[in-house]
Formats: C-alpha cells, structure tokens, sequence
C-alpha cells in the first residue's frame, strides 16, 4: 500500500506510526512463540539466556535436555537431574487418545454435515446448536459436567472416557469445517452420477468425497489438535498415570520447573507449524476447486 | 404422465404428483436426518446429558433425605421454638445407627455446609452411640455431646428437608441461610465468589479491551495490504492460534518472571535496577498480558472477515468530499466495522469468562478465577453442589452472550482458520 503523492507530512508521520505500531503487535503474537526454542537448547537448567548464550559460545548449547525428554539419562558429565520417561509416555498417550478421537470426531462429524447440508432437513437451526456446543462451553464445565456423569458408569480414569470427552469436543471443528465446504457444493453432481447408475455409497466415495476432501482433512486436524492440546478434562477424568503432553507440561510447571519443558514446546511449535501449512494448502485447494467448479 | 378427470397431475404409476413428490420430500427428510442421527446421539448422551445432570445436581439435596426421611418427616412437625421432642431424637438416633457408613458420611458433609460442626458430631455420635442400648435417647445423646442440645444445629436441618434446595447457588454468590431459613450474607470471612466473579468480569472485559485496542490496527492493515503480504502477515496470526496454549503459557513465564527475559532486558539497557525487577507474573498484570496474547487470534480473525468486505471506495469518497482523514475514519469506516468488532469481542469475552489454565498458570494467588473454584471444589473438597452451582451461572452467562452473538453474527457463521 504506497502512500499517494499528495499526502502531507503528518499523514506520512501518522502511517508509519501506524505501521510500527502494527509491527509491534505482530511482535507480541509471535515472539513469544520463538523465543523458547534457542532456551530449549541451554546448557544450564535455567529459564533465561545465559551471557554465553549471548554470545554465541558453542559450549552454552546442548541437546542435553533434549536427551531427557527422550528418556535417555546416562549423563557422564554433568549433575544428574531427575529423569524419567514420562514424556515419551505422555507424546504415546497422546497420539493414541488424539489419532482415536480424530477417528470418530472425523467420521460422526462428515455424516452430520453432509445431512445438515440437505436442503430439506429439518429443525437445521436447533440441531447445529447441538452439535456446536461442546464448542460453546467453558472447558471446565464440561469437564466437570462429564465427570459427575462418567463417574456413575466407572469411566473416569479410562481411556475410553478420554477418548469420547475428546471426540464430543472435537466435532464441532469437524462439522463447521466441512459445511463450509459443502456450501457451494454442485447437488448436481451427485444426481449425475445417480443418474449414471451408481448408488449412494458409490457417489459418495467417488463424487462427493474427492470434493469434501479438503475440508475433511482441516476438520480432522482441527480436531486432532484440540484432543492433542486439551488439558483441562484429561486432569479431571484421567488416571494418574494417564499422562499426555499437555499434562505432563501442566505439572512441569506446577511442580518440577526443567527445560525440558522448553523442549517439548519447541516439539509443539513445530507440529503446529505443520500444521497450519498443511491447513492453508488445503484450504487455497479446495478454492481452486470450487474455482474450476465456477468457471465452468 | 398422465391428466385426470379432475385435473391432477399424475405420475406414471397413477399416484397423483403432489403426493408423490411429499413421500419423496420426507423421504430425503428422514434420510437426512439419519446421516446427522449419529452424531446428534452422540453429543446429547456424552454433553448435553452431562451438563444438564450437572444442573441438576446443584439443587439436588435428595441424598440425605434417603438417609433421614423419617427424621425428615418428624421434623416438619416441628415448631422450631424449643428442642425437639423425644421422638425426633429417637428416629434420628435409630437412622444414624441403621445407615450405611459411606451414606452417612455424604448426609453430615452436606449437613456441615449449613452448620458446620454437624460432621463433627455425627462422627463422634455415630462411634458412641453404640453403647446406648435404649431411651431416653434425649437425655443420652445430650449427654455424649452438648451439642445435641443446641437449638440452631436442628434448625439448621431445616435448610436440607425438601429434596430441593437453592443453598449451594445462595453460597455461590456469598449468601446462605441463617437457621431460620432467612437469606443472608455469608461472614465476612467466608466471602470469596462475589470478588472472584467481579474479578472474572474486570478480566475479560480488559482482555476484550486489550485485544481490540491491538487487534483493530492489525485487522486493518491485514485486510487493506496486497494479498501476497497480507497473507504472509496473517500466519502470524494464525500460527499462535494452532500452537498449544500451553507452550504460550510457558512462554509468558519465561519471558515475564523476574529473571526472565523482559527483566533482564530492561535491566540490561538501565531502565530499572537490578535489585527492583517487576513482579510481572503471577499475578493480575500476569495474567492479563498471557490472556491477551492467547485470545488475540480470536478478534483479529472475525474483524478482519468484516473489514475485508468493506469497499474502499466509500473512504475515497468521503476523503475526496473534504473530510479529514480521522474524521473519514471515525465517520465512515469504523461503523462498518461494528459487526466486526461486536463478534471478535463477544467471543474474546466468552473464552476469557471461561478461562482455567492460564490464570491458574500464571495468576498465581490474586489472579484466581471462577474456573479455579469450580475445579477446587470438584477435585479438593468435593462438594459437588457447590461446583455445579457455580458452574450454571457460568454456563448462563455464557448463554445469554451466545445468544447475542447468534443475533450479531449467527452461530454458524464462525470461521475457522
């Protein structure tokens, strides 16, 4: 956005200042974000850059927390710290309650939106509140709600508990994502391809499903990464051994204060970096295809 | 197809169309509605069940009534101007003995909460009573403990006899009732929740105010600039939206303790002495700044949905009448904006009321909010009415916001991503 050449001296003034200020803020979004992956690699168990760091010593940086994250802790040299596995079995935890709940999230969530997209389904209004409210509530309504609930049918501490609460919060993501992909959706499609012999079944996994696609895999994802980054109903329905990353990082903090927690954030930073690129393909995909769809 | 005598449209197999065409409608109906059946179950046996026995359970006082309902029915006899007679001590006396050991536990805590000292009693009583073979069971139990004989721990009993009660929501705003069954302040002593609400309410509003003030700029520019800018720009947005919020909390406590790195650099470039770092953690401005920064995303995405619709054009014109820059602003795009700004607020709102990990995180102990208490008391002391009371009101005010935003923008208009 050039400035035209009209513009008077405190107008130009006022924009930059407008575009430092907007700087400032995108600073505040993202540098605490970075900021802990050069910590992770400290060589000394403290929170903050050491003068070495500053300057650049090789020796100030050190996989070693790193190493205790992954549970390896034969350290020859150094004061040895407490070490134990717990992250190795929080990160399995984790991917086993949040790939499962993806699972059903994902395919109860598809369904759902594909009724709700019909244009004759009724009470559409009424049933999209439903099925969004696990969104709506505060998480520790829910998570007090569902263990006054499982606590009658012994599911608390199970991983059956963990993985419905996770999934019934993950839906809401899954159903949103792929109505808006279904808005615009050529009903025509799937009449041609009845018309062309093929059953429901068939249309849907030949004719709709390629389409939907996109938005699916957003939705899961969505999905994944709430069940993958909820903490607050894992404290209340999880055993004490049911550790997941989340968890584990809430007690770190709590409790036990290592770098090590550094690590597995940088671990994190990485995930959502992924998959928010993955996100944004998909996205700017699914809009080439509704692109093609109108140019036709 | 087919025209009969009295002009219906048939179709091939003689049912007249318009039949033909409802029994296809409802068919769709129904086969719609079977692709959404699963997920509805779903969600209403594993949330909306729950929350909704949740509700329940913060009127319920049917437990102890299955514990004393003779007592119960005794005492609604009752004058309440002198002790109780023989009778009522008896039928107590026999049903403390007869009940089960956890049941009575459950009755006394309960009973604790409208006197306390009542689960001291019956836990003493219930090991002496034992010796007590036959009546006068009033002059026995009195006896065992003076207690027994004191008016107000009967009246209080009162509060518990009809299976309802509105106690627990009472004691969620700093009420309860004295033994007459009168509605007034708890002591002062005991006064936590009205400040902890007030001090929920003073949060979110800041943060709301906080996210507009940084957000609104940001929004602008990200819906004026190029696309191939803008769209660089908006992963800084987007990217704190997929990271953990823990890892930001984490970050905030690194960044902001006292010898993080905002002290240090502070103290590094003469600012403040080294010996007089802030307390900018754990605490009020703590949690403020972390909050602030997690919800952010969440303004800037539905203002910048609103501005990004808005045509330049109107802005041009109005500059091109005469107006000052500022006053083209204020007059002409900013009120285009409302929508925009009423969504991102009310949702940045309704995740800040609602708050738990990061307060608990980085609040420390002035900054707890109402989320700390509905956890303390399902977890510490288990005193689930409590809890759940306090977890409606919440849940209502979040309602009635939702509501809002419905007339606003309409639920199903949120954007992801």
């Amino acid at each position: 956005m050039a400035l035209p050449t009209y513009t008077t001296t405190g107008q130009r003034i006022g924009y930059y200042g407008f575009l430092f200020y907007c700087g400032l803020v995108f600073f505040f979004l993202i540098a605490p974000i970075f900021i802990i992956i050069p910590l992770s690699f400290n060589q000394s168990p403290f929170f903050g850059f050491t003068p070495e760091m500053l300057r650049l010593e090789p020796e100030a940086f050190s996989l070693r927390w790193y190493r205790q994250m992954l549970g390896i802790c034969r350290e020859d040299d150094i004061i040895t710290t407490v070490c134990t596995n717990k992250w190795m079995l929080g990160t399995v935890n984790s991917f086993i309650i949040g790939l499962s709940a993806t699972f059903l999230a994902t395919t109860l969530g598809t369904m759902a939106a594909l009724g709700l997209s019909r244009p004759n389904m009724p009470f559409k209004g009424l049933i999209m509140a439903v099925l969004i409210s696990p969104m709506i509530v505060p998480l520790i309504i829910t998570a007090a709600g569902i263990f006054f609930f499982y606590a009658k049918f012994g599911l608390v501490g199970t991983y059956t508990g963990l993985i419905l609460a996770h999934t019934a919060l993950g839906t809401p993501f899954v159903v949103i994502t792929v109505t808006a992909t279904l808005t615009g959706f050529d009903t025509n499609l799937t009449r041609a391809s009845a018309s062309l012999g093929a059953n429901q079944l068939k249309t849907f996994f030949k004719v709709i499903m390629p389409l939907i696609l996109p938005g699916v895999i957003s939705g899961a994802l969505f999905a994944f990464i709430t069940s993958f980054d909820e903490v607050v109903v894992v404290l209340f329905l999880g055993s004490v051994d049911q550790i997941t990353i989340p968890r584990q990082m809430w007690a770190g903090i709590r409790q036990e204060i290592s770098p090590v927690i550094l690590c597995m954030a940088t671990c994190l930073v990485a995930l959502s970096i992924t998959l928010l690129t993955t996100v944004e393909l998909l996205r700017r995909r699914s809009e080439r295809l509704r692109g093609i769809k109108l140019r036709n | 197809m087919s025209q009969a005598a009295n002009n219906q449209i048939l179709t091939t197999d003689g049912i007249p169309l318009k039949v033909s065409l409802k029994k296809a409608e409802r068919k769709n109906k129904i086969r719609a509605f079977t692709l959404v059946l699963p997920l509805l179950l779903f969600i209403l046996i594993t949330f909306v069940f729950p929350i909704f026995n949740m509700l329940a359970r913060s009127v319920d006082d049917k437990q102890i009534n299955t514990v004393f309902p003779k007592t119960f029915e005794i005492y609604k006899k009752w004058d309440q101007s002198d002790l109780p007679s023989e009778e009522m001590y008896a039928t107590l006396f026999n049903e403390v003995i007869t009940a089960d050991g956890r049941q009575i536990g459950k009755a006394s805590t309960r009973m604790n909460y409208s006197k306390s000292g009542w689960k001291s009693l019956i836990k003493k009583s219930k090991r002496q009573f034992k010796k007590i073979k036959e009546g006068p069971y009033k002059e026995k139990m009195i006896a065992i403990d003076k207690r027994w004989a004191n008016i107000e721990y009967w009246k209080a009993l009162g509060q518990m006899v009809d299976p309802y009660t509105m106690g627990y929501y009472l004691n969620a705003v700093d009420l309860t009732y004295d033994s007459n069954k009168k509605i007034i302040q708890q002591p002062e002593k005991r006064r936590i929740y009205n400040s902890t609400w007030w001090l929920t309410f003073e949060v979110s509003v800041l943060v709301t105010l906080f996210c507009l003030i940084l957000g609104y700029p940001i929004s602008y520019l990200l819906a004026t600039l190029p696309l191939k800018f803008s769209n660089l720009l908006m992963i800084c947005v987007l990217l704190p939206f997929w990271t953990s919020l823990l890892v930001r909390t984490v970050s905030w406590i690194v960044i902001l303790m006292q010898k993080g790195i905002f002290n240090s650099i502070l103290v590094w470039a003469g600012i403040i002495a080294d010996e007089n770092r802030m307390q900018l953690i754990y605490n009020k401005t703590g949690t403020l700044i972390a909050m602030t920064q997690i919800l952010l995303p969440f303004m800037v995405l539905p203002l910048y949905s609103v501005m990004k619709t808005i045509s330049p054009t109107y802005m041009r014109a109005a500059l091109n009448l005469g107006a000052q820059p500022m006053h083209a602003f204020y007059k002409i795009y900013m009120p285009q904006t409302i929508p925009g700004i009423s969504a991102g607020g009310l949702l940045v709102f309704v995740l800040a009321i609602g708050y738990f990990i990061t307060p608990e995180l980085v609040g420390g102990s002035e900054g707890l909010l109402i989320g700390h208490f509905i956890a303390y008391h399902l977890k510490t002391t288990l005193n689930w009415g409590l809890c759940s009371a306090l977890g409606a009101i919440l849940l209502a005010v979040m309602l009635v916001l939702y509501w809002a935003y419905n007339k606003i923008v309409g639920i199903e208009n949120i954007k992801l991503g």
